[in-house]
């Protein structure tokens, strides 16, 4: 229990997917504009990334040798399965949005969809692979690193609409000052490296 | 004086829309507001009647450091001079300009003006440096995007150079504050259009690009050849046990006896501007009490979990108040009025938050011993989602009256 504890802790705070791993950028950037978008894009990866990291979990204890096929190493599939199962999930979750939370699912547009080739998604179930979690530490760990992500991006959503009152250089507006304000904010969440759990 | 006014206005129209100088107004404006009070006044309604402007604001804050500054000359001075007494051999090591001045005189430890003067020769050079190259670095933007130079850099220029260690190298000094001054400010527009502490940023820069001149046991103590600690890195290795076996009181890491950052030490003399502060209600006593109040929570958690393994755990709260840079963050820190957040209710919860941060960094955090800087850069991130949560509940709350029970509107 207090391995899984850590380990949440560990994925939200230390090793946060956007601010420490700079994964799912593209996202992180357009859809922070507004604090209640950026919350629901937050639960929508939070969502995505319980349910895939696990399914992808099995997937992955499937291809592994002999698991399968007797003899034979399926682990190159890897890959394209794991993007296919993110794939189906945000596709459901797309139907599921769009019925029933209209607003929502107007105001992520492009970018819902998009959140199958958000980098922080597979992100997620390529550290789950490599590191070898089981399949309870692999719902931990997407919990974790979905809400690390979410987290990061209200964070950003909350500064840049206090930042609408700044005043920035015609040459930095945009893009320029939110990779400076991701930074910035990445300095601050460097008060968590080096913990171990 | 009378005269001085009489120039200022007779070169104004120089400078105003049209003149010669026009592209140089922001400096014109800037010697003339720092010499007397702007001329400008409200017409409309409504009318603030009160003479606290920006300009007097930043003013008291940079004369609230006034007693930091002592000490931080005095304490340096103390310091160096103790180790040079207690370890005459280490005289063969010292070299540099600084030697050259001070081997006129001498190093006594008892002499009051000889630890200041010692003090005085690591303070000023570092604070001439910041403020000449962060000050260059104001004063280029001012003029280039046409806003005027603020006295907030009075602030963040002392602010920054308390917090250095006293052995600095001051190229350093001046790539930190170049960084708090640009990054952290002037490419979001200036002073009050920033989001996190440009002073904070600039060290926080310097901790991470150069960590062996700004953590470790030889920078805090202005002798060449000599390794000491802070008070918070021998209580990490050996609990507050070891740090009162070195011969430190409690009331010697209050009064400010302890090698640390130029300003850090002291928190009496930290106090003392403190109470300025909060007595013109410059700095939020909300902020202060919420920073407090959650270093206190968190620590005493911590006491009461406890820990074999780790000495942090049973650090008390009144010696997470005297060691390392907490009460400076306190004071001076966090009560920075753009960068925290903007409700009331709100300024309560970002100091909580930074409280329970320094205390976590400080005692979970093995790479870290100190965590006063890295908590308000995390909290500065933060502020502005607290205050979306409490205008958001307050909201809620105006919607609810207005609707009373058993009405349906």
């Amino acid at each position: 229990m207090e391995a899984l504890l850590s380990l949440f802790v560990k994925a939200v705070f230390i090793e946060n997917m956007a601010l420490t791993f700079f994964l799912g950028m593209c996202t992180f950037i357009a859809i922070s504009k507004k604090i209640e978008t950026a919350i629901g894009l937050g639960i929508a990866v939070v969502i995505v990334q319980t349910i895939t990291l696990p399914v992808n979990n099995l997937v992955f204890n499937l291809l592994k040798e002999n698991a399968l096929i007797e003899g034979v190493d399926l682990r190159f599939l890897g890959l394209i399965s794991y993007i296919a199962v993110i794939a189906a999930i945000v596709q459901i979750l797309e139907m599921f949005l769009d019925r029933y939370v209209p607003a929502l699912y107007q105001a992520l547009g492009v970018y819902l969809p998009l959140i199958t080739v958000n980098c922080a998604i597979l992100g997620g179930t390529l550290f789950m692979v490599q590191r070898d979690y089981t399949f309870v530490e692999s719902v931990v760990y997407g919990v974790g690193s979905g809400f690390s992500w979410m987290l990061a991006i209200v964070i950003l959503a909350g500064v840049r609409e206090r930042l609408k009152y700044s005043d920035v250089p015609a040459g930095l507006q945009g893009l320029g000052i939110i990779f400076i304000t991701v930074g910035l904010m990445s300095l601050g969440f460097m008060s968590f490296s080096g913990i171990q759990l | 004086m009378k005269a001085l006014r009489n120039l200022l206005d007779r070169i104004e129209p120089m400078f105003a829309d049209g003149g010669r100088f026009h592209k140089y107004y922001g400096l014109f404006e800037m010697v003339d507001t720092l010499l007397y009070s702007p001329p400008n006044k409200t017409i409309g309604a409504p009318h603030v009647r009160d003479a606290l402007d920006l300009k007097r604001v930043m003013g008291y804050v940079w004369l609230a450091t006034f007693p930091v500054m002592f000490m931080a000359c005095y304490n340096t001075g103390y310091q160096a001079n103790l180790v040079l007494h207690d370890n005459p051999a280490l005289l063969a090591n010292q070299e540099g300009w600084r030697h050259a001045i001070m081997s006129l005189f001498g190093y006594h430890v008892d002499s009051f003006f000889n630890n200041l003067f010692h003090g005085f020769l690591y303070f000023v050079p570092i604070y001439m440096t910041t403020f000449i190259v962060g000050g260059i670095a104001e004063v280029i933007f001012a003029l280039v995007r046409g806003h005027e130079v603020n006295e907030g850099f009075f602030v963040t220029s002392i602010l920054y150079s308390l917090t250095l260690p006293p052995t600095t190298p001051l190229w350093m000094v001046g790539l930190g504050i170049l960084f708090g001054v640009i990054l952290g400010k002037e490419v979001f527009g200036g002073t009050g259009k920033n989001f996190v502490n440009p002073a904070l940023a600039g060290r926080a820069f310097l901790f991470f690009a150069y960590p062996a001149y700004m953590s470790g046991d030889t920078v805090w103590v202005a002798v060449d050849g000599y390794s000491g600690a802070t008070p918070l890195a021998v209580a990490a290795a050996g609990g507050i046990n070891a740090v009162t076996t070195t011969g430190l009181s409690w009331w010697d890491a209050f009064i400010g006896f302890e090698p640390g950052s130029l300003g850090e030490t002291s928190v009496l003399a930290i106090f003392l501007g403190g109470a300025f502060l909060l007595y013109t209600r410059i700095a939020s006593w909300r902020i202060v009490t919420g920073v407090f109040v959650g270093m206190v929570l968190m620590s005493t958690l911590l006491n009461l979990i406890g820990s074999s393994t780790n000495h942090m755990f049973g650090v008390s709260w009144y010696w997470h108040l005297v060691m390392g840079g907490f009460a400076f963050g306190m004071i001076f820190m966090a009560t920075d009025p753009v960068t925290a957040a903007h409700t009331d209710i709100g300024r309560l919860w970002f100091g909580i938050l930074i409280g329970v941060m320094v205390v976590l960094i400080r005692v979970v955090n093995p790479a870290f011993p100190e965590g006063m800087m890295l908590a308000i850069l995390f909290a500065n991130m933060f502020s502005p989602l607290i205050d979306y949560g409490v205008m958001k509940l307050n909201i809620k709350r105006r919607e609810q009256r207005q609707q009373p029970k058993g009405l349906k509107v």
